[in-house]
């Protein structure tokens, strides 16, 4: 029997030490309370059908509050099975500077959205590319750097990832 | 070029990190690549979608203007680096940019475009924390990847204590980290135009990848309103699926990561808002999103490059830096000897080549053997060996040489131009052989005095600390035809080759070859063959190499053609006639000698396989061996089978682990690599003289391996076809 890509992805997100969370859309308010270090900012996630209204979490932040916060919370446009990877599209909604100046990034996937590898991945950027000329960020755990004699985690970017599955509430 | 002193000391100074880095990051892609279901297949469609890009390269760059141009962007093709940094710094003029914070590219490295925009009095600052390490250093990098490997913790803690003089002494990576991202996090936030470089640029929606860990290329364009990115134009594929072999491939083949943590794919200009970050009142999605972006293609002889048969495939290079990692020398000596101007590595060599000329190139192409580990290495299949042996002819081609006639009389070659005396020799070894032989012992006993070492040691450049070769008076040729022996109903009939060493100086193991296989059945002969070429080939001297492929061919056409296999020792040879002879021969004699050739030890393998007994062989009873197999035979696939064999023969087999002994044929014997050949070796005798091995007997496959061993280990060295003979003089 094969796993199912959401099998291998929380596997894949083990082996990285990235905390993953599966949860569902009426929860997703309470899950996502566990995974705050305040202050925390986001970006609307209207598309995946969850608000951050009920939450701590100030959303649409100024960029002085963005340059303050600790987390930041915001969609992925799909995660990556077997590299334990999460798209990050780039949106005027700034999704790419909260999951970038934070020191923790929870990045929320829905669990129809997990595709199994790279060969999928790129079929999706190619259509969606070539559709409406935008961008997209393949992240894969936390930023980090070995420039400095040793492998440190935190370099630029997050030191910390986190992702939140979202399933069906029928599940 | 390095002279010895040069090595030594970048051996004392930068070998013990760099040494440590590369490692790491070889062994690293050994087990990354090995966790991918089809590595080869993947590697053949990366290798095949560059070949593909490069030959269409001008009619996607016309595609890749139009869709750069419909995003709202600027495609800029530079001729060289002047012109290119002109065009950077009208942009950052017209911006009336203070500062533009860059990430990582080895491009703009090559144009030296930060010198450029100092001169305009723009404050530029590299912010990859390793180039940034080397900006606040002023020093160059020493690898194309990581530049800064060279540099330990201690001494990045003492360069940022002395600059910055900070409260509490830096001391822990942790804390350099968070230094060097708290400083250059506040010049990123200020800075108005972001530059960038590019992995891979898609030609059907202008989408560049960019290939990082530390999010500074992410924050370089997210934080400013300004995006330049310089890349070569070699640097366009077709489409966005044909980037996802390369992002399989290039962390896994480079620093042994499966994937880098952030793979930016972006088609700019991006529309991330553009934010000030003192700005405490609008709300990020109310800010604009307007940016300017201007894609600099650079020319600067690449385009000459794709032209040159021997040259283009460097163009395939995705700068992923598995042929510096895994290349015994770069191991020991890093960038900073083996690389050019701006880039290191084998396949520095084609690039520098190309991009400045063979004058840089004759810097540091002496230091590629030709052991072809990075061969299979690379991710796109680059003959790297190639291009170095095609590189070091020119440069051979362009000298004047002076002293010419001290070699004449032993360098019959068939050179044009005039390669040094030290290639000279090297290169016509076989005839000093011939004579060698004919004199010995006398030959051996001149050679051997301290006079004669001295001379040889200024003239030729032959280290003085080596040990000859010893002359056989008796070769394996003539010992084997005062020989008669008939095997009945022969199983195969076989020419056993006799390399220029087998017949003249090892001469016993070629003796050991001969009965190993009459007893399994093998109808052998040994007939007059020349030398491979590969000597003169490692000297760079193709036309001379040509010559003897020529002639081993035409000798040995007739006893391929009725029905003989060639069986061959020395494994670099066999490789010349699997590989190398497809580039110096034409297909009608190439293909029926790279058809019918075999390694000696995998044709026992096959032999047993279909029923040779092997009952007459010498058994091992359990005895335990350190076998070091040979960088070109591993690279052709061969060292399992040699274990195998040794194995059923009853033989506990150890096998070392390095990529290449450091001797690698003439290399180790030239007194400017003595000290680098030593060091690459150390790691071989640190193998074979732990506990595990240190009383194990010790077999080599390849001469200069077996010479290399000798010298660094006390106890003697074989090659494994003297194991399996019982009948030896020095049967083991």
């Amino acid at each position: 029997m094969s796993n199912s890509p959401l099998d291998t992805l929380v596997s894949a997100l083990d082996l990285q030490d990235v905390p993953c969370e599966r949860t569902t859309r009426t929860s997703f308010a309470a899950t996502l309370a566990e995974h705050l270090r305040e202050p925390a900012v986001g970006v609307p996630m209207d598309d995946l059908g969850v608000s951050l209204a009920d939450t701590d979490v100030t959303v649409d932040p100024t960029p002085a509050g963005l340059k303050a916060a600790q987390t930041g919370v915001t969609p992925a446009s799909f995660a990556i099975a077997d590299y334990g990877s999460v798209v990050i599209p780039d949106s005027s909604t700034g999704t790419e500077l909260v999951s970038l100046f934070v020191d923790r990034h929870v990045a929320v996937v829905d669990a129809n959205d997990v595709l199994p590898g790279m060969e999928a991945a790129f079929d999706r950027f190619g259509e969606s590319f070539r559709e409406r000329a935008d961008s997209a960020v393949i992240a894969t755990g936390p930023s980090a750097t070995a420039d400095m004699g040793e492998l440190v985690r935190g370099a630029h970017g997050p030191s910390e990832v986190h992702m939140i599955v979202l399933e069906d509430d029928n599940e | 070029m390095s002279d010895a002193k040069e090595l030594r000391n970048l051996i004392a100074t930068e070998g013990a990190a760099v040494s440590r880095n590369t490692k790491g990051f070889n062994q690293g892609r050994y087990e990354s690549t090995g966790r991918l279901d089809d590595y080869e297949g993947m590697k053949q469609e990366a290798r095949a979608i560059k070949a593909d890009a490069i030959e269409r390269l001008p009619d996607l760059i016309d595609q890749l203007r139009e869709t750069v141009e419909d995003n709202g962007g600027t495609l800029y093709i530079a001729d060289d680096a002047e012109d290119a940094n002109d065009y950077v710094r009208e942009v950052v003029a017209d911006r009336e940019a203070q500062r533009v914070v860059k990430s990582k590219s080895m491009t703009s490295e090559e144009i030296e475009v930060n010198e450029a925009l100092e001169e305009d009095g723009v404050d530029v600052v590299e912010t990859d924390l390793g180039e940034w390490v080397l900006q606040v250093a002023d020093e160059a990098p020493s690898h194309i990847v990581a530049p800064a490997i060279h540099k330990s913790r201690e001494a990045i803690a003492d360069l940022f204590n002395e600059q910055f003089d900070p409260d509490e002494p830096l001391e822990t990576a942790e804390e350099l980290t968070r230094f060097a991202r708290d400083h250059l996090g506040e010049l990123i936030e200020d800075a108005e135009v972001g530059m960038t470089g590019a992995n891979f640029v898609t030609a059907d929606t202008g989408t560049m990848a960019l290939v990082t860990s530390e999010g500074n290329a992410r924050k370089t364009v997210a934080a400013t309103d300004t995006q330049i990115a310089v890349a070569g134009v070699e640097k366009v594929i077709p489409s966005v699926e044909d980037l996802q072999p390369f992002v399989e491939l290039i962390g896994r083949s480079g620093t042994g990561q499966d994937i880098t943590s952030y793979l930016s794919l972006f088609t700019p200009p991006v529309g991330t808002p553009t934010a000030d970050f003192t700005d405490d009142e609008t709300p990020l999605s109310e800010l604009s999103t307007e940016r300017e972006f201007h894609l600099v293609l650079i020319d600067n002889g690449r385009m000459g490059m794709r032209e040159d048969d021997d040259l283009r495939e460097t163009l395939y290079c995705i700068r992923c830096s598995a042929c510096s990692n895994s290349c015994a020398n770069f191991q020991q000596v890093g960038g900073h000897a083996f690389g050019g101007e701006t880039y290191s590595g084998g396949i520095a060599t084609g690039w520098e080549a190309g991009i400045k000329g063979l004058d840089t190139a004759a810097e540091f192409n002496d230091l590629c053997t030709g052991c072809s580990r990075c061969v299979d290495a690379c991710p796109v299949g680059i003959d790297i060996p190639w291009i170095n042996t095609v590189v070091r002819d020119r440069i051979n081609g362009e000298k004047d040489g002076q002293f010419d006639f001290l070699v004449d009389g032993l360098t019959p070659d068939e050179e044009e131009g005039s390669p040094s005396l030290q290639k000279r020799f090297f290169g016509n070894f076989e005839t000093v052989a011939k004579i060698g032989s004919t004199l010995a012992p006398v030959s051996n006993w001149l050679a051997n005095t301290t006079v004669s070492r001295q001379a040889m040691e200024r003239v030729l450049g032959i280290d003085a600390r080596r040990d000859l070769p010893q002359f056989q008076r008796e070769t394996l040729v003539e010992w084997f035809a005062d020989r008669e022996v008939t095997v009945e109903n022969p199983m195969r009939r076989a020419v056993l080759y006799p390399d220029l060493y087998t017949n003249r100086v090892q001469v016993e193991r070629g003796k050991a070859a001969v009965r190993v296989l009459e007893s399994l059945g093998v109808d052998v002969m040994v007939p007059a063959v020349a030398s491979s070429g590969r000597a003169p080939l490692s000297q760079g001297m193709i036309s001379t190499a040509r010559g003897h492929a020529e002639r081993v061919t035409e000798t040995l056409a007739p006893h391929i053609g009725d029905g003989r296999d060639v069986v061959v020792l020395e494994p670099s040879d066999l490789a010349m006639f699997h590989h190398e002879y497809e580039r110096l021969l034409d297909a009608e004699a190439y293909e029926p000698l790279a058809a019918n050739s075999y390694e000696v030890l995998e044709y026992v393998y096959g032999l047993l396989e279909n029923g040779a007994t092997a009952t007459d062989l010498a058994s091992g009873d359990g005895e335990r061996i350190a076998y070091h197999s040979h960088c070109q035979q591993r690279t052709l696939g061969l060292e399992p089978h040699t274990v195998e064999v040794l194995e059923r023969r009853g033989f506990d087999v150890l096998t070392s682990k390095v990529e290449c002994c450091g001797m690698a044929g003439s290399f180790g014997y030239k007194e400017q690599y003595y000290d680098v050949s030593i060091a690459v070796g150390s790691d071989l005798e640190a193998q074979f003289t732990n506990d595990d091995a240190r009383d194990c007997i010790v077999v080599a496959s390849g001469t200069s391996c077996l010479d290399q061993l000798d010298d660094l280990l006390e106890r003697p060295s074989h090659h494994p076809i003297q194991l399996l003979d019982e009948w030896g003089e020095n049967s083991i």
